[in-house]
């Protein structure tokens, strides 16, 4: 049997809706009170494996969290060193938000006209204070003696600072090649150090970063010159995360909170159900409307319109799309824009139903109708483009509710060009004809 | 067919009514500017016992903070807008307001004096660029500048009403001027210049195909997309009119605020973009015959 061009595509089309209805009902859902699971996608293919589960990944507003501005005080810096200062900070604080123990948390930079800010992201944090207290704590390098007391080994800090500290750097050793940390401490550190070394001969002394140990050699003998080296068991990854950490407590730039956002669960678990309520009624009377406007053609249009809810949410959960209260407005919104290219097309069939045959005209529509389809939509692409930033332009919004906006908006526009004209066309070319 | 720029007097003045109202509301109240702009914070509470404004108030002026206001925003639910605090301040009135009332956080936001002005420029900026492009590809897609321009002028149009609109319910209803309404009136121009060349694209089609002077190609092309803008419209309303009603205190005034912008921004591509096409054609051709 051959199968026409339009049918084939509508059975294509069919199983890209079957697949996606798949992935947007996936992990499992809820229907006259009996739930159901699906297994997430674990594909083996030789040695390539995909394994992907298909939750939707809720924004901060949504699932509740925290969004926090720090300022670095990089004033006193040279203007050279200034980024090199922000990342740093930026390293320190990512560090210290993985030992909070936080779920994907977010850390990245922001410096406009002069301002350097690190911006965190912390879903599902209660204790905000907790967190803002650790983040916010200048970095603390201590270099500490260890007392040997009973039932177990004592720190005691010493005047001996990561102020004291000029630089770390990754080196290696002379006989044994392996990687080792260089310390190069200040005239002043440089002399506390000489004497340090002198009291501690044959005993441990620990170098200890925010309340942590990160080494503790064994002094071997009184180190003068100001330069010292830690040997450790490294590997050349670990001599270097070293070397950076102990950089980072050696420059300590002071931040500051200039902004806090924090959403609760239970305020983000609400928002989301009602914004799923107000998407469902407005929906109806969108599909209602089309109906009574245009009949049966309106019913492929309602048809197509259903499709793109199940394809944009599958796509949600396939890139996936952190999805933030304003994004979900996005898509209510580009829900009854898409609508507008069959709008736009089916007035254009009314126009050519009378001159000439039914299968002619609604080519002949379509045709027609693409041009200002296609104008108009690239011009909500480019305000889309400028909402989204994605290159990060350092003169626009690099994060937060906008870009999630601007972002479903977007995907909305592209996959509502495919439903509302490849979809609605191939399934009008199948059942008109007949 | 309806003779559309004939009329052309009448739409100017329905439009500068709505400006001139906005204007004044502006001058008058000015804008209810949130505190993404102007710093500050905002608490948000859910109570489980009765619980009075007056007393939340009293609490909260107890541990030294100005109120700025007090607001409820559902069953038990209350936001408190202050003067910016620090984190330890927030805790100590999270605190009392638990053992007191069983308080439950809900949001907790603080935005510290600098960060607005930076995003008044960026605002800005990103205005600029997309007005810009969307002038740009406008002239180029219909060869001529004065489409192009119409066009944006169309669409400050809009924003003008949207922004002078916004002024009232502020005044009124108290709707802040946030990071969202900037992101509502931007999506508000790309929608406004949406609708303009869907109507040029008829003027473009009918030029082609049967020429005629501007003002019977404008005629003819409104007249062809009339039902069609507002059945576009009626959907992208329903969805909004949903999202106010039933969508939560968050975004009620986004979705108002496109609500608004989506009206003007029909309105405005039949008779506001086009009527300066056409009456640009017109001064132009005079100044050429002289």
């Amino acid at each position: 049997m051959r199968l026409s061009g339009p049918l084939k595509k509508v059975i294509v089309i069919f199983l890209l809706t079957l697949v996606c209805a798949y992935i947007s009902l996936s992990p499992g859902f809820n229907f006259l009170g009996r739930s159901f699971k699906l297994p997430a996608l674990d594909v083996k293919i030789g040695n390539f494996e995909i394994k992907r589960n298909f939750n939707l990944v809720l924004g901060l507003d949504l699932a509740g969290g925290s969004h926090l501005v720090f300022e670095a005080d990089t004033s006193k810096l040279p203007a050279d060193k200034k980024q090199d200062a922000l990342n740093s900070v930026r390293d320190v604080i990512e560090r210290r938000v993985n030992l909070f123990g936080v779920s994907e948390p977010n850390v990245q930079t922001s410096s406009f006209e002069g301002k350097d800010r690190v911006i965190v992201e912390l879903p599902g944090v209660k204790d905000t204070k907790q967190a803002i207290d650790l983040i916010g704590q200048t970095a603390q390098l201590i270099f500490a003696e260890v007392v040997e007391a009973s039932p177990s080994a004592q720190l005691k800090p010493t005047n001996l600072t990561g102020a004291d500290l000029a630089e770390a750097k990754v080196g290696f050793d002379n006989k044994t090649g392996k990687p080792l940390v260089q310390l190069q401490f200040t005239s002043d550190g440089g002399n506390k150090f000489a004497a340090l070394t002198a009291a501690n001969v044959g005993k441990p002394l620990a170098i200890v970063l925010d309340n942590q140990v990160i080494s503790a050699p064994i002094v071997q003998e009184k180190i003068t010159g100001g330069t010292a080296q830690i040997s450790g068991n490294f590997t050349t990854d670990e001599a270097k995360k070293l070397a950076i950490e102990l950089n980072a407590g050696a420059l300590p730039v002071p931040v500051k909170l200039v902004q806090e956002q924090t959403i609760g669960a239970t305020l983000g678990a609400e928002s989301v159900s009602r914004s799923v309520r107000a998407g469902l009624v407005g929906l109806g009377m969108v599909l209602l409307f089309m109906f009574l406007a245009y009949g049966k053609l309106g019913l492929f249009a309602d048809l197509a319109l259903i499709i793109y809810g199940i394809l944009t949410l599958a796509l949600y959960k396939f890139i996936p799309v952190v999805l933030t209260l304003p994004g979900i407005a996005g898509f209510l919104l580009s829900v009854g824009m898409a609508v507008d290219s069959n709008i736009l097309i089916f007035e254009r069939f009314k126009e050519e139903k009378p001159r000439r045959p039914l299968a002619d005209a609604l080519e002949v529509s379509f045709g027609r109708a693409w041009d200002s389809i296609r104008d108009a939509n690239i011009a909500t692409l480019v305000t889309a483009f400028v909402l989204a930033n994605p290159l990060d332009w350092s003169f626009l919004n690099t994060s937060g509710p906008v870009r999630g906006f601007a972002i479903t908006l977007a995907l909305g526009i592209g996959l509502s060009l495919f439903t509302g004209i490849v979809v609605v066309r191939n399934l009008l070319r199948v059942f008109i004809r007949k | 067919m309806i003779r559309w720029m004939h009329y052309r007097l009448l739409y100017a003045a329905i439009s500068g009514i709505v400006i001139a109202a906005g204007i004044f509301s502006l001058f008058k109240w000015g804008l209810n500017i949130g505190i993404d702009f102007k710093g500050g914070a905002i608490l948000e509470y859910r109570f489980a016992k009765q619980v009075s404004e007056d007393q939340i108030s009293s609490i909260v002026k107890n541990t030294g903070v100005g109120v700025v206001s007090i607001q409820k925003t559902g069953d038990g639910t209350y936001s408190i807008r202050l003067a910016p605090i620090d984190t330890n301040q927030k805790t100590v009135i999270t605190a009392l307001l638990k053992k007191n009332f069983d308080a439950e956080e809900l949001r907790f936001e603080n935005v510290g004096p600098t960060i607005g002005p930076e995003l008044v420029k960026k605002t800005v900026y990103a205005l600029l660029i997309s007005a810009s492009a969307i002038l740009l590809w406008v002239a180029y897609q219909f060869k001529s500048i004065k489409f192009g321009t119409s066009a944006v002028l169309a669409m400050f149009h809009d924003s003008m009403v949207l922004i002078g609109m916004y002024s009232l319910l502020g005044h009124f209803f108290g709707a802040e001027v946030d990071f969202l309404f900037v992101t509502a009136l931007l999506t508000i121009l790309s929608f406004s210049v949406h609708d303009t060349i869907v109507v040029y694209d008829r003027v473009r089609e009918t030029r082609k195909k049967i020429g005629g002077s501007m003002t019977e190609m404008a005629d003819k092309a409104i007249t062809e997309t009339m039902v069609r803008s507002l059945n576009n419209s009626f959907t992208i309303i329903f969805m909004l009119v949903a999202l106010i009603l039933l969508g939560g205190t968050t975004v009620k005034w986004f979705a108002a605020t496109l609500l608004i912008g989506t009206i003007s921004g029909t309105y405005s591509s039949p008779f506001v973009a086009v009527p300066i096409l056409v009456t640009w054609d017109e001064i132009e051709k005079k100044l050429k015959r002289r």
